[in-house]
């Protein structure tokens, strides 16, 4: 990297706000996921004119850029694939605003997730997307990737959650898309910017729609000894009309070893459990509990749990929010898949993924989203076992082609980044491709914003300047 | 130089003389704002969509995707109109997989139908547009128009889960897919939902279906003044209630709703007719849900002074829920001339509300009122006779309320007026900062600028 354009930014934001030093950026080569690639200088912004002046500095010395929040995510989004300049907003982290009255909150992207939550609870209000990191993961993450959790089931992603977002595009400009209040004429701009993975613009400020807590909430754990059984449940639950505000699956390994680090009750010798949970008026969901339980029942549930309180109530989601650290305790590294089936294909995709593990050499953990079929399979490795990391992530891929195979898709809620590109002719034809590189083009016309993400390289529409030996080029075998 | 006839000689190689309309009488029913097209093609499949507009863009022909034409006149006229592509012979349900809540369906089908058809299952679509007995799905979702169910189910970008699309190469794209949850690629989709036809010719459309609810209730409260009623609707808002539909109307908008119950289905207007201001909230869920939103409604209405107050029973709701529904129809039907503006404002406020309605009272306009789910409101301005004066104070009133609520944040889009109207005043309101954006869009989907040129915000 051209030290003027270190220089430059030091300049900008002070010494202490720009990080070039190897030992330095090693800690940003990662993020959730299991790929790897190293920026060249890390940045920290502490205003939307600073983002505005680092991506015009970076343009001039032709150097790439990528956003960062937490760096919680799963796919490799947030990873410097081209190198070059990475803008952490971990400094960017207040809310600027709140209106009660309305509903809405106005947040800078590097603000924590549970963060507006936390400081509008008093007025009985939340912010819906709940993603298993919201303790650590940022909003600006959350809109690049449109984010899910547990509740999407009832509330969808975050998309459906965001009313306005200020950008600032390639070149440096700064733009607002969307609409404070009800929704302005145009074209869905917000629609198409959120869920884009950085790959359009960098957000430096959210309007964000803030949901009521319902009056009542009702939460079921309901315990299997046979998978299949918990599967039928699942899909006789949203075929008998009540769709849960949350509905989660543990299977019978997994909940083990959550229950070993947890102690959040879950029998070891089950074989899956479902965290079901209704939300709305009392009389509403008192009723749907009582007839979730009873659908359970009928498909042979051992014991139907209903907490009594809302210590109980923590205390079973303890056991699914903490399932991923239960597991890291088990092997150096794990492999966090994502992928959607449609529900009814749910005892089907569970088998094969069962099957594909046994060829592979895996046990894998499945804790996921049973509700809306967004499967988050685990596999446990250890990356420093080069060949079992191949096999790894040949079983991972396998997976995914199975749920494309029952008629799902590629990612649920974590994003395609750098770890599913490659598998996006699954879906997508040259067509559709060229549709969406001529939008990529609009606003990302030298793919100096995000380069390597989304698109496939191998069809040769994710051009990276890969600028130092490959390193920069991620690590994925 | 391409000649007329020559041109539909070409058109009907391409998709053959039984599906190509070139008559007056035919072009006549196309027309949008006076201004027919050259020819109208009726295609068979998605592939033949394609085709066609493949050709169109080898000629640089326009071409403007219709369904039931229920809405065409939203927006500018197209500034050129060559081909209307009359969709309404691809109408299969390609998917409908009940036990996942997802439907995918061909553009051409009838809202009607399909809810028909998933009331089979208990389900249906919560896109409560008007024009249902003929508007086709891809109408009601290219054309934007309010659902009145919003308030509880979110508008249509909430349950589209993806779309296929004829693209201006003319190529078939696909965007979003068959799941609830999914972020694979752009959501390209989104784009689609309001955009009348300027981006592609959506072929197919993929939705979430919802659970049909148990049962339904409504509750009618009616006040003296503006002020207690709006107070009544925030503390609706407040309440935390589950309202499925919530409007705030005026004198005069409840004497048109009630002409419009009357022809539904004979003596369901009963309080309209008195006067003053009222608020509407429909509700569903179960016996015991009903009955304890309607004890709580009758509670805060009487808190907040209403004249009067009633639940209504199962007929009563289903009509209401019905003549709301259809509002922007017989809004722009209830007089002469009139000027039917969307209005949305940052929050609506007592305030806000009686500064609105003083501009347009001057005489001889009359105005009708409703705020509906969502902070969006319609104020139709009315005039009886078309002559120069009458012109003259719906122009003022048109243009003076947009500037008030421009000035104040807010949005107004005009639905519907008088062609004359419509050649003098920009239907869109003034660009937004993002206009910008929105044609970097319109050139990435459209370069040659051939689907439905200038209809769109800003002459897009």
């Amino acid at each position: 990297m051209d030290p003027a354009l270190i220089r430059e930014l030091k300049s900008l934001l002070g010494t202490a706000n720009v990080l070039s030093q190897n030992e330095d950026l090693l800690l940003y080569e990662f993020d959730g996921s299991v790929e790897k690639s190293r920026p060249e200088v890390v940045v920290f912004p502490h205003t939307t004119e600073h983002v505005s002046r680092i991506v015009k500095l970076a343009a001039k010395h032709q150097v790439p850029v990528v956003g960062r929040g937490a760096g919680t995510g799963l796919s490799g989004g947030a990873l410097a694939r081209g190198g070059g300049v990475m803008i952490v907003f971990a400094r960017m982290n207040r809310i600027l605003e709140l209106d009660l009255e309305n509903r809405r909150a106005v947040a800078q992207p590097g603000v924590v997730n549970l963060d507006i939550t936390r400081a509008v609870e008093h007025a009985g209000l939340y912010f819906a997307p709940d993603p298993s990191s919201q303790k650590s993961c940022t909003v600006g993450g959350n809109v690049a990737e449109n984010s899910g959790g547990p509740h999407t089931l009832a509330y969808g992603l975050t998309t459906n959650h965001i009313a306005a977002l200020e950008l600032v595009l390639p070149d440096g400009e700064i733009v607002r898309v969307g609409s404070r209040h009800g929704d302005a004429p145009g074209y869905d701009l917000c629609g198409l910017f959120v869920g884009s993975e950085g790959t359009l613009a960098l957000v430096t400020e959210i309007t964000v729609k803030l949901s009521r807590k319902a009056e009542a909430v009702k939460t079921l754990l309901a315990i299997f000894d046979a998978v299949g059984d918990a599967s039928r449940t699942v899909v006789e639950i949203t075929a008998g009309g009540i769709t849960p505000a949350a509905c989660e699956m543990l299977d019978g390994w997994t909940l083990r070893a959550v229950e070993d680090y947890i102690h959040a009750g879950f029998p070891r010798d089950s074989a899956a459990v479902l965290l079901i949970e209704v939300e709305g008026l009392r009389e509403a969901a008192e009723s749907q509990a009582a007839a979730i339980a009873e659908i359970c029942k009928t498909n042979r549930a051992r014991e139907v749990r209903t907490a009594r309180d809302d210590r109980e109530r923590d205390l079973l989601w303890k056991g699914r929010r903490n399932a991923f650290g239960a597991l890291g305790r088990l092997a150096p590294s794990n492999y966090v898949l994502d992928g959607v089936i449609p529900r009814s294909k749910l005892p089907e995709a569970l088998e094969q993924i069962h099957a594909i593990g046994k060829k592979h050499g895996f046990q894998i953990g499945n804790i996921f989203h049973a509700g809306d079929g967004n499967l988050h399979p685990i596999v446990l490795y250890d990356p420093r076992d080069t060949e079992q990391f191949k096999r790894a992530i040949t079983a991972a891929e396998e997976i995914i082609r199975m749920c494309i195979s029952l008629g799902g898709a590629l990612t649920g809620e974590h994003g395609v980044g750098m770890e599913k590109n490659e598998l996006m002719p699954l879906l997508f034809s040259d067509a559709d491709f060229d549709l969406m590189r001529r939008i990529h083009d609009a606003f990302n016309p030298d793919s100096s914003l995000n380069p390597g993400k989304i698109f496939p390289l191998s069809k040769g529409c994710g051009e990276i300047r890969v600028r130092n030996s490959g390193q920069a080029a991620g690590t994925r075998p | 130089m391409n000649t007329v006839a020559n041109l539909t000689t070409r058109v009907e190689k391409l998709v053959g003389s039984d599906r190509v309309r070139a008559s007056e009488t035919a072009l006549q029913e196309f027309a949008i704002a006076g201004r027919a097209p050259l020819a109208v093609l009726k295609p068979r499949s998605a592939e033949e969509v394609a085709e066609i507009v493949s050709f169109a863009a080898a000629e640089k022909l326009t071409v403007v995707p219709c369904g039931s034409r229920s809405k065409l006149e939203l927006g500018m006229p197209p500034q050129r109109y060559d081909l209307a592509l009359d969709m309404i012979d691809i109408r299969q349900i390609a998917h409908y997989d009940p036990g996942d809540l997802t439907l995918s369906v061909d553009a051409g089908i009838p809202i009607s139908e399909l809810t028909a058809t998933l009331a089979g299952e208990r389900q249906f679509l919560p896109l409560a547009v008007p024009f249902n007995a003929t508007s086709t799905v891809a109408g009601a979702i290219a054309s934007g128009i309010d659902s009145a169910l919003r308030q509880q189910y979110g508008p249509p970008r909430d349950f589209l889960i993806g779309a296929e699309f004829a693209d201006s190469t003319g190529k078939l794209c696909k965007s979003g897919g068959r799941v609830v949850k999914n972020v694979t690629g752009y959501d390209l989709h989104k784009l689609l939902i309001g955009s009348l036809g300027t981006l592609g010719v959506i072929t197919r459309l993929n939705f979430r279906t919802f659970p049909l609810p148990e049962l339904q209730g409504a509750h009618l409260a009616t006040f003296p003044t503006m002020e207690t009623a709006l107070n009544f609707h925030a503390s609706l808002l407040k309440s935390g209630l589950p309202f499925s539909n919530l409007e705030l109307f005026d004198s005069e908008f409840s004497v048109l709703l009630a002409v419009t119950l009357d022809k539904l289905g004979g003596s369901a207007s009963g309080s309209l007719t008195t006067g003053g201001w009222h608020v509407f909230a429909s509700f569903e869920g179960s016996a015991a849900v009903l009955e304890r939103i309607a004890r709580e409604l009758r509670k805060l209405a009487g808190q907040a002074q209403a004249a009067h107050n009633e639940t209504l029973d199962l007929q009563r709701t289903q009509l209401m829920n019905e003549a709301l529904r259809e509002a922007f129809d017989w809004l722009r039907r209830a007089a002469p001339g009139v000027g039917l503006l969307r209005i949305v404002l940052p929050q609506i406020r007592s305030g806000d509300v009686t500064q609105l309605l003083n501009l347009s009272q001057p005489a001889p306009l009359r105005s009708a009122f409703v705020l509906r789910a969502c902070n969006v409101a319609y104020l139709a301005l009315l005039v009886d006779t078309e002559d120069a004066s009458t012109k003259t104070a719906l122009e003022r009133g048109v243009s003076e309320l947009s500037s008030r609520v421009e000035a104040a944040k807010g949005s107004a889009t005009l639905l519907h007026a008088p062609l004359w109207l419509k050649d003098r005043i920009n239907v869109w309101g003034a660009k937004r900062p993002d206009f910008a954006l929105m044609q970097r869009v319109k050139q990435a989907f459209d370069p040659q600028n051939i689907f439905a040129p200038g209809r769109f915000v800003g002459g897009i």
